[in-house]
């Protein structure tokens, strides 16, 4: 008899194995630790319903409660006309843009800056940047801006200026720290395997980065929305109007909306920038 | 780049290894007092595995990582091929040489896939031309590519990874490959098996490899030569396994060598090297009668049967039918260990004493059954082997002596070490 026949149906052909078949490590290169198991069905869904739906819920029953509160007590002519359905509007649509400016010149300075700041050459620089950062958040958000407008004068780009200021450290530090934390012998691997400088930067550094930069982003957007409402003081407009005019003029309806707005927005906008941060996170740093 | 692009066969188109040249090559460090590298010179033929081997700090690595450019050195010349490389641009260079480092360096966002289709991505090869060779390449390290394709490294074992490494360092068929310590990192098992596979594959593929290990078992078993280097990667002895195992110029090296240089001495032959005995088989759709009747009338009282891929799957003794009430799937004894035809007598003779039947079974590329090798056969064999070794070890004594004037002389002359 011959022993030494060769399987039927040669490489590559798989057949199917008979149940109850033990895979004996007779695979001339498999160990052990390769009982091949089932090939997943598909990637599970990362946003699941319970990070979608019970946020904005929440968000709207709060809004649905202010709205009949307001409609309930009496208003005079002064609160009258701070609630004006278009004032309240324009106020909204200011401070979403106060944020979304803001926060747009907070990544295109911090990102671009924490990369940099990772580079061989400009390694030394890290610190220096990073004190100065710190300098620009731990200053109190008022009198970064009182001092502004000393100098830049009244309107929307000082109000925008003071907030950039406050909010490039948490997106410079994570940058930064999301580059640090990359294991070295992976950015050599890459080098060694022929990745050009800028190779290695955007297809392994900055994908490996981007959990700990977005949840910087995520932290400036919040902290945008919460500093826009000084805003007003720098004559920005944005809902720190309605807080201000309720407060100066005693008259409380304005000041809640102003406020509960306020907080359904950063909210609103934290939701929003958690399901930014589910779906951008490459799906090979996922917890198993 | 000129390399040397000869057919491996008929039908294959694979690039085989080329030579790499290293003159005088010396890396200093800034601030420090001696350079890492001291004025290293070597030949490495084309298709040739050269195992650094030494203390951990010795500049092995640095060694290493200079024939890519990781590291600049600070002066000598590498070449590879016809071309001297020293100067040209490092990216260029590194895309035509393999790497593989310890724990895989896998990239963790990227798909098995995509990880190993980075290289010939970059040399600009078409998409379809990427994709059939991404399927070849999981294939040729042993993994099934219909499951494996889509998965994140950190979905695979250690030795799932390291396998996967080695696929990334060839996809684009480079002449030469890098390894630095690539098996380190994986548990002992999993080396051997890892390390026959990387035989099996140098067998097919023929590249030049330079491979870094500060174990000295790995180094004999994977070089065809070895080089042996002490501190500031001066090289000690640069040489066969055989000639440095029976034959090591001094202390250091003898002291590198280390305890039990007989026993290694098995880890330089093969399982082909020795008699493979046929054994008689049945397989798993056998009706249970001619299994009987296999049993009861072969010359052994074993049988060994094999599953529909004719891997080796139980040991069937006689009796054991018996005592199963003839049922075959409670019959018998699982096969634990197998070994290929490229594994060292050391790691059969593991098998065969860890196995109660004083036998293992050799499988073939697909882990297909081929034949057994039993006990007596490698005693023989390891008798013969160290009746061997002592002979060369006598005709040494004599021109010892002489070996070592002539090894001083072309030091001297600065010349790289030719054996």
């Amino acid at each position: 008899m011959s022993p030494s026949h060769q399987a039927p149906g040669g490489r590559g052909v798989p057949g199917t194995r008979p149940p109850g078949e033990h895979d004996v490590g007779g695979q001339a290169f498999r160990d052990e630790e390769e009982y091949p198991s089932p090939v997943p069905a598909g990637p599970p869904r990362r946003i699941t319903w319970r990070k979608l739906v019970p946020v904005p819920l929440a968000l709207a029953a709060i809004l649905a409660l202010t709205y009949l509160w307001i409609t309930g007590v009496h208003l005079d002519s002064i609160a009258r006309n701070s609630l004006d359905d278009g004032n309240v509007r324009l106020r909204v649509w200011q401070h979403i843009r106060l944020t979304a400016v803001s926060t747009f010149w907070v990544l295109v300075i911090a990102i671009p800056l924490g990369i940099a700041l990772t580079r061989r050459r400009l390694r030394r620089g890290a610190p220096v940047v990073t004190a100065v950062a710190n300098v620009g958040q731990a200053t109190p958000a008022i009198g970064l801006l009182a001092l502004l407008v000393i100098w830049l004068g009244i309107g929307p780009s000082t109000a925008i200026i003071g907030m950039v200021i406050y909010a490039v450290l948490p997106v410079l530090s994570n940058t930064v720290a999301g580059l640090r934390s990359i294991d070295p012998t992976l950015v050599e691997a890459a080098r060694g395997i022929g990745m050009s400088g800028v190779g290695v930067l955007a297809k392994v550094e900055l994908p490996l980065a981007v959990p700990l930069i977005l949840a910087g982003v995520r932290t400036a957007l919040v902290l945008n929305v919460g500093t826009a409402t000084l805003a007003t003081f720098g004559g920005g407009g944005g809902l720190g109007d309605l807080i201000t005019s309720g407060i100066q003029t005693q008259r409380m309806p304005v000041l809640v909306l102003g406020s509960v707005l306020t907080v359904v927005l950063a909210l609103l906008v934290d939701w929003m920038a958690s399901l930014v941060e589910v779906s951008l996170t490459p799906r090979g740093l996922e917890a198993p | 780049m000129s390399e040397t692009t000869t057919g491996a066969g008929p039908g294959s188109t694979a690039t085989s290894g080329a030579p790499i040249r290293l003159e005088n090559l010396t890396k200093a460090y800034p601030g420090s007092a001696s350079p890492a590298v001291d004025n290293v010179s070597m030949e490495i033929k084309a298709g040739e595995t050269v195992v650094f081997v030494g203390p951990s700090g010795c500049g092995k690595s640095t060694t290493l990582k200079m024939i890519n450019r990781l590291i600049e050195p600070t002066s000598g010349r590498i070449r590879i091929g016809d071309e001297d490389v020293t100067d040209i641009d490092p990216v260029k260079l590194r895309r035509k040489i393999g790497y593989a480092i310890q724990s895989s360096g896998l990239f963790p966002h990227m798909t098995v896939a995509e990880n190993i289709a980075l290289v010939p991505k970059m040399a600009g090869w078409s998409k379809s031309r990427v994709k059939d060779r991404v399927e070849e390449m999981l294939d040729l390290v042993g993994l099934d590519p219909r499951e494996f394709h889509g998965r994140y490294p950190r979905q695979l074992s250690g030795g799932q990874q390291q396998r996967v490494g080695v696929a990334r360092a060839l996809a684009a068929d480079p002449p030469v490959l890098l390894m630095d310590e690539p098996f380190g990192a994986v548990d002992p098992i999993t080396r051997d098996h890892l390390q026959d596979e990387l035989i099996r594959l140098q067998h097919e593929l023929h590249k030049t490899i330079v491979f870094v290990t500060h174990d000295f078992d790995e180094a004999i078993k994977l070089g065809d030569r070895i080089a042996v280097l002490r501190e500031r990667s001066h090289i000690a002895q640069f040489d066969t396994p055989e000639a440095i195992l029976t034959n090591p110029t001094d202390d250091f090296v003898s002291g590198f060598v280390g305890a039990g240089a007989a026993l290694k001495r098995l880890n330089l032959t093969r399982v082909r090297d020795v008699g493979i005995a046929d054994f008689p088989t049945v397989t798993v759709d056998d009706p249970l009668q001619s299994i009987f009747n296999k049993l009861r009338n072969g010359p052994h009282n074993e049988l060994l049967m094999l599953d529909r891929r004719n891997r080796p799957y139980k040991w069937l003794r006689r009796g054991d039918l018996m005592r199963a009430r003839g049922s075959l799937a409670r019959a018998g004894q699982l096969v634990h260990d197998t070994v290929t035809r490229d594994a060292t007598l050391h790691d059969a003779l593991e098998a065969v004493l860890t196995d109660s039947g004083g036998r293992v079974a050799v499988t073939g590329r697909r882990g297909e059954f081929i034949g057994v090798v039993d006990m007596v056969t490698l005693m023989n064999s390891v008798q013969e082997l160290l009746e061997a070794d002592r002979l060369t070890a006598i005709e040494h004594e004599h021109d010892l002596e002489e070996l070592r004037a002539h090894r001083t002389g072309q030091e001297l002359e600065g010349g790289g070490t030719t054996p």
